[in-house]
């Protein structure tokens, strides 16, 4: 068995190419199951939110959840998919996750298909399908040590079994294991974005499973693929995808090939282990449900779907990169709409705040749950200050934590916590006996090819801020130094 | 016409089933199946190429329901019938592999 592998880039060697297409199963928020009035909610007793439809008994008969059809079409239009009439299936096989020894799903003709979803990098990834399907019930094996091949007994809890999920499955396209993570992270954005579900990985609302298999570079086939399971952190993710890819290319550089299977990914070692041998669709015996009718989008259907989707976050971050005037880094610009804090940093623009540090202040130092107390107009005080020099860049981040505490206008705060920058002649004095406590850095310093004069200009402004308490305007400090040394 | 499902055919899908035969009643099954098959490929020989596919036998579609919650089970009710139950949840077999 190969070594634990971390996560890192580039996962293949350079005449190899990674080839990764992901499905991710997504619970959709709505208030009741996919065929039945039972509660679609998380955390709760076990088997409490069950009925006669969702236990498989005999002579219950299912009927369509209107929600979470109209959910998954927002969710299609969201991916730019054509929606379509669409016709459940039964996909067959044992297990006691499902009661009815099927779970219903669609198959060939799915709700969404042919959609596509680009990444904040600009690289695009193609969305061959998202349909609708039921979630299965939970088992928790008992005895073993928790190993499923050893486990004494299962106990099994049905309040899952019958919600609504949509499988979203995307095309090969993804080249890295950070494109897959970024492709996670924007499908996670859009799902909020719409309102579908709370897409929360750690909880089970969203689970991917990863496509991996590696080819020659420069080829286009597409070589045996295994399928990764178990992926529960975005962390989990990259490093499945890179461990696989490269146990891939050892089999291959060594003339073996890799089986086609489900592989589980192991956390606690840094591998993936086999699982079962991947079926084949037939084995699935998929046919129409005939208790179940077609759905069929009424026209204007999907006009009204499109007219009432919000701006979604591709549109969303290149509009705080436009109101920006491009000082704004696109780095900044997924975060804050990640955080859901552009429409904060736009309005603070509007309201006069220089766009590229008021995006970097945000996007470094308001990483908390709630920034409500920030209002714009706040935000562009506190963003002038730093600029003016009333603030060095350290006490403007205390202030704006301080300002998210609810502890209202920037200068209100600076006073407060008797912030304001040391300059002028306080600061020039400061400045001199740094210069004359370390003579030997000092000489360096003035002599210096411009290397040299950076990494001593770091020293001496550290000295600065160390006998000012961080008081000092780093430009402040680095333009007397320059000043003393007679450049 | 008959031999349309060998025995191994026959076999593959009793297993999916989780059905076990013996090889005399695998043969019987898979000449039965055959003649299933048969039956339906009658409908081969007819012209349908200007008939629509049949999706569901009822002229319907969008049958749906409001997102409305309505009363479950009594949580008596749904183990009641349970072979075996452990913490209010179904007891079953231990399950070698894992879900398809």
């Amino acid at each position: 068995m190969s070594p634990v592998v971390p996560e890192r880039e580039p996962a293949v060697p350079g005449d190899w190419e990674l080839v990764v297409g992901l499905e991710v199963h997504v619970e959709l928020s709505t208030a009741t199951k996919l065929f039945c009035g039972c509660a679609n909610r998380f955390g709760d007793a076990p088997n409490t939110n069950v009925c006669p439809v969702c236990l498989g008994l005999p002579g219950s008969l299912p009927v369509v959840n209107a929600a979470a059809v109209d959910f998954s079409m927002r969710l299609g239009r969201a991916l730019g998919c054509e929606v379509r009439g669409a016709v459940f299936a039964r996909k067959n096989y044992f297990y006691p996750d499902m009661p009815k020894d099927y779970q219903i799903s669609q198959y060939d003709q799915p709700t969404n298909t042919d959609g596509h979803l680009e990444l904040p990098d600009g690289h695009t990834v193609g969305i061959e399908r998202a349909h609708i399907e039921e979630d299965t019930g939970k088992t928790t094996h008992i005895g073993g040590g928790g190993r499923i091949h050893d486990a004494d007994y299962a106990l099994v809890d049905y309040n899952r079994a019958g919600v609504p999920l949509v499988e979203i499955v995307s095309r090969p396209d993804i080249r890295t294991a950070e494109q897959a993570r970024a492709y996670v992270r924007e499908l996670r954005a859009i799902l909020l974005a719409i309102g579908v579900s709370d897409a929360r990985m750690e909880e089970g609302s969203m689970r991917v499973d990863a496509n991996v298999s590696v080819r020659p570079a420069g080829s286009d086939e597409l070589r045996t693929r295994c399928e990764i399971k178990n992926l529960s952190s975005l962390r989990a993710l990259g490093r499945a995808i890179v461990y696989e890819a490269q146990r891939h290319v050892e089999l291959w550089s060594g003339g073996e090939r890799p089986r086609q299977e489900t592989r589980h990914w192991d956390e606690a070692n840094g591998r993936t282990t086999p699982g079962r041998s991947k079926e084949d669709a037939d084995d699935y015996r998929y046919f129409q449900d005939p208790d179940l009718v077609p759905l069929a989008p009424a026209t204007g259907t999907i006009a009204a779907i499109d007219a009432a989707l919000p701006p979604l976050p591709a549109a969303r971050r290149a509009e705080l990169v436009a109101s920006g005037g491009g000082a704004v880094s696109t780095e900044d610009a997924a975060l804050l709409v990640e955080r859901d804090q552009d429409g904060l940093v736009r309005a603070a623009i509007a309201a006069g705040a220089d766009p590229g540090v008021a995006a970097t202040r945000v996007a470094n130092d308001l990483a908390v749950d709630d920034w409500s107390p920030v209002t714009p107009e706040g935000l562009a005080a506190l963003v002038s200050m730093e600029i003016s020099g009333r603030l060095t860049a350290t006490q403007s981040k205390q202030v704006l934590a301080e300002m998210a505490d609810g502890g209202g206008a920037p200068d209100v705060i600076a006073q407060r916590r008797g912030f304001q920058a040391m300059a002028g002649d306080d600061l020039a004095a400061v400045v001199d006996q740094v210069i004359a406590g370390n003579p030997d850095a000092w000489s360096r310093f003035c002599a210096g090819d411009e290397a040299e004069r950076k990494k001593l200009a770091g020293f001496l402004t550290g000295q600065v801020m160390r006998a000012t308490r961080g008081q000092a305007d780093g430009a402040a400090v680095n333009r007397l130094l320059q000043e003393r040394a007679g450049s | 016409m008959s031999g349309r499902i060998t025995r191994d055919e026959a076999a593959h899908v009793a297993r999916l089933a989780r059905l076990r035969f013996s090889d005399a009643e695998l043969d019987e099954l898979a000449a039965q199946l055959s003649a299933v098959l048969d039956h339906a490929a009658d409908v081969e020989a007819l012209d349908v190429t200007d008939i629509e596919p049949t999706s569901h036998p009822h002229p319907l579609v969008n049958v749906t329901r409001a997102d409305e919650v309505r009363p479950s089970l009594d949580w008596d009710e749904v183990l009641a019938q349970a072979p075996s139950v452990d913490d209010g949840q179904f007891r079953v077999p231990p399950i070698l592999g894992e879900a398809p």
